[in-house]
């Protein structure tokens, strides 16, 4: 425990206002917990210096896996002792976020023993975040998550740690369940996920509609998400419900579809089904009345990630529709492919989506084994320099 | 000697979810039929057996101690049966099945400074990323402006009165560990300085090829320098990315002087209406000036409130500038128009006005 109040004007200033203030947080760890204190007192002099106080990197983690746990030292030591060593542990969230207090409670003492006593929930990938211990702690802490049945989430070059929307256990608009793929792609990967052996990280984003609350589509390297291929299931009375309450469907509902499938008379909603692009606007804006058709599964997209190192880019269809049911075989062997070709191709640091613009989408989906289909495009392509594989030679044609 | 030891647990995988779910969920798993937002920050899911699941969602700094989660873990157990989750947007939500207990939990959540809404045509949590409480390449804080932008937004929070929705993020650095690169609002922080290489740390600690090899523009090559081998930057040529520094921590980019933040509109990851889209540069950029970050919440809210002025319902920041075009939005935001805005990476041709179609 700190034996004098550590003096913090610049972050006092965070402390007021309504938003609720983490240097609040800080505080009251600090209260009991040496490293959030020296946390406290380090950060405070980057707030009056304008410049970070972590150094890079530094391999650790804990027996037997390459991921799960990042290094992180102070290059303040002498100043701030008790984060010289202050490595974050990444713990796998149960899917969709769900918890008991129970729980919670038995992962605060875990945290309380062995670490600063702050956390990130979550962190930007889906998992818990236990932020700041010691590489002493790291393992004892290992020792009771596992215990209390929790595991370890990923870093580096692995396959990092699933996640998704609440889907089916609060959302009627989930197209299949993203919670149990979660949960199913999570284990099935777990030599993966602790033991990075792939050029670069690997993302799995499950979203269980068009709204993608996960935003899949541009965070994973590989993107499920939910959508249907029937109709629109319709409740008539609920839509002269909407229309009594002042709704003006004509504007809001089918003013704003972007594949003009819709029509109202008045008293009646019609869709052309076949035109329908299944973009959720007009299922947001009357969930009593319009839901996504009967037949749901999933479209799978590739290749989303953030700037590093070519610049960002969005995931692109590669499967217009599968159906998304254990034991997910379909799946399971579309990405051992995919796994496949780009561990063996890829360059370092090199993620799926640049390594498909660096060898081509044609060349890729050859290497996969999955057929071209207009889908996959936004149209087709505009330069003319098209590398032919193969030509005929004059004998070809003696025959 | 070992075999003494009980057997160390791996590969166990995170527990399974439905330990975690409420009877409720549980029996109509799949089965729910619509949901509604009673008012700001609460939801009532109704399932096709008229079971009625109450959602209650509150902010938080993401940052929490283990106290808050204890007092998080108390409040479930006194209002949700000790059930509650955390969403995308790193919200804390309850899940009630008794309707009367929303405004006592509402009311506690008031007391405990964590406020409630957050829901439809709100602006929900920033989802963000570590800043200067933990990561090597920051190029700002992430939580304090995070605190500072929100402070000033929180009216948007508690209230549903936007056209549409708008979702902030904020990265501390280009690697965009936050993906703010969808966002209606995208604060990023940016290096401005070319890296300074340590080149004692560089012949300890780094390979040169992979240094080399990490720069998307060859910016960086191999040099001799006072006969040791070493790498160079060719300043110019150098578009502040910190690729070199990801692999190499002797290639030091982190810098007082010339650190700070962008500003990037009109993104989005929703399928709804438009196709999702990336964010595009609306200030190149805003220094930093802890601890509340006054040019960048000013910046904040003004975007924030010319949209919400001109915007038609249900548009989103990058629909309502495709709609009245780039020239009118930048007029409308009275933000200088100047050369970084113009894209000069790989395709930028693209990015460039290629029709007539320009209002005047």
């Amino acid at each position: 425990m700190p034996e004098k109040k550590r003096k913090t004007p610049k972050l006092d200033e965070l402390e007021k206002g309504a938003w609720p203030s983490f240097v609040k947080e800080i505080k009251t760890a600090a209260e009991k917990n040496a490293m959030a204190d020296d946390l406290l007192g380090q950060l405070e002099r980057s707030y009056e210096e304008k410049i970070g106080h972590w150094k890079h990197g530094g391999i650790v983690g804990v027996l037997g896996y390459g991921g799960g746990v990042i290094g992180r030292y102070s290059d303040l030591p002498e100043e701030f002792p008790n984060v010289s060593h202050f490595h974050t542990m990444r713990i796998n969230q149960p899917a969709g976020w769900f918890y008991t207090s129970d729980v919670l409670r038995k992962l605060c003492d875990i945290w309380e023993k062995h670490g600063s006593g702050l956390t990130n929930m979550h962190g930007s990938t889906g998992d818990l975040v236990f932020l700041g211990t010691k590489t002493d702690e790291l393992e004892p802490t290992f020792k009771e998550l596992t215990d209390l049945g929790f595991d370890l989430g990923g870093s580096g070059s692995d396959v990092r740690t699933p996640s998704c929307c609440c889907g089916m256990a609060r959302c009627e608009w989930a197209c299949y369940d993203t919670m149990a793929l979660t949960y199913f792609l999570t284990m099935h990967y777990q030599d993966e996920l602790h033991r990075p052996a792939f050029p670069y990280k690997w993302k799995f984003k499950m979203s269980g509609c068009p709204n993608d609350c996960v935003a899949a589509i541009a965070r994973s390297d590989m993107s499920i998400i939910g959508t249907w291929r029937d109709d629109i299931q319709m409740d008539k009375a609920a839509v002269t419900e909407y229309a009594k309450s002042g709704m003006n469907i004509q504007k809001d509902v089918v003013g704003n579809c972007p594949a003009k499938c819709m029509e109202w008379d008045g008293k009646e909603i019609k869709i052309d089904n076949k035109a329908c692009v299944k973009c959720m606007h007009c299922i947001n804006a009357m969930p009593k009345a319009l839901s996504p058709g009967k037949d749901r599964g999933a479209c799978i997209l590739i290749g989303a990630k953030a700037p590093i190192v070519e610049g960002a880019l969005l995931s692109s269809v590669l499967i217009p529709f599968i159906k998304l049911e254990p034991p997910y075989t379909e799946l399971i062997e579309l990405v051992g492919k995919i796994h496949e070709v780009w561990s063996e191709n890829g360059k370092n640091r090199e993620r799926v989506g640049e390594f498909i613009q660096r060898v081509g989408m044609g060349n890729f989906l050859e290497a996969i084994g999955v057929e071209p289909i207009p889908e996959m495009v936004a149209h087709p392509r505009e330069n003319p320099y098209v590398f032919y594989e193969e030509y005929f030679e004059e004998e070809d044609n003696n025959g | 000697m070992a075999e003494v030891k009980a057997k160390r647990k791996t590969d166990i995988g995170p527990p399974h979810y439905e330990k975690f779910l409420p009877l409720i969920i549980k029996e109509n798993y799949g089965k729910w039929k619509y949901h509604e937002i009673v008012k700001p920050g609460v939801m009532v899911t109704v399932s096709q057996s008229g079971a009625r699941l109450y959602t209650v969602r509150a902010a938080s700094p993401r940052l929490l101690s283990i106290d808050k989660i204890r007092t998080y873990a108390d409040l479930a157990d006194k209002y949700s049966n000790g059930y509650l989750r955390f969403t995308s947007r790193n919200n804390v939500e309850f899940l009630l099945t008794d309707e009367s207990k929303i405004d006592p939990l509402i009311a506690d959540l008031r007391v405990l400074g964590h406020p409630v809404g957050g829901m439809a045509n709100s602006i929900s949590s920033i989802v963000h990323t570590q800043g200067w409480v933990h990561c090597h390449s920051a190029a700002t804080d992430a939580s304090g402006i995070v605190k500072s932008v929100m402070d000033e937004l929180v009216g948007y929070f508690t209230d549903m009165k936007l056209p549409a929705k708008l979702r902030i993020a904020l990265a501390c650095c280009l690697n965009m560990c936050g993906a703010v690169h969808c966002s209606d609002i995208a604060i990023l922080g940016i290096h401005r300085r070319p890296p300074k290489v340590d080149r004692t740390k560089l012949k300890a600690m780094c390979e040169i090829p992979s240094v080399v090899s990490a720069c998307p523009t060859a910016a960086v090559r191999p040099a001799t320098i006072d006969g040791v081998p070493s790498v160079e930057v060719i300043e110019e040529r150098c578009m502040f990315c910190a690729n070199c520094y990801t692999v190499c921590p002797a290639m030091h980019l982190n810098d007082p002087l010339n650190d700070g933040v962008s500003i990037w509109v009109g993104g989005k990851v929703s399928n709804a209406r438009s196709e999702p889209m990336f964010s595009k540069l609306a200030i190149p950029f805003l220094p930093n000036n802890p601890p509340r970050w006054p040019e960048v919440v000013d910046a904040v809210r003004n975007l924030v409130e010319v949209w919400a002025k001109n915007a038609r319902k249900y548009e989103r920041m990058g629909e309502w500038i495709n709609r009245i075009g780039w020239p009118r939005f930048f007029e409308l935001t009275g933000i200088p128009f100047q050369k970084e805005h113009i894209d000069d990476f790989k395709h930028a041709g693209l990015t460039f006005k290629r029709s007539t179609h320009l209002t005047h």
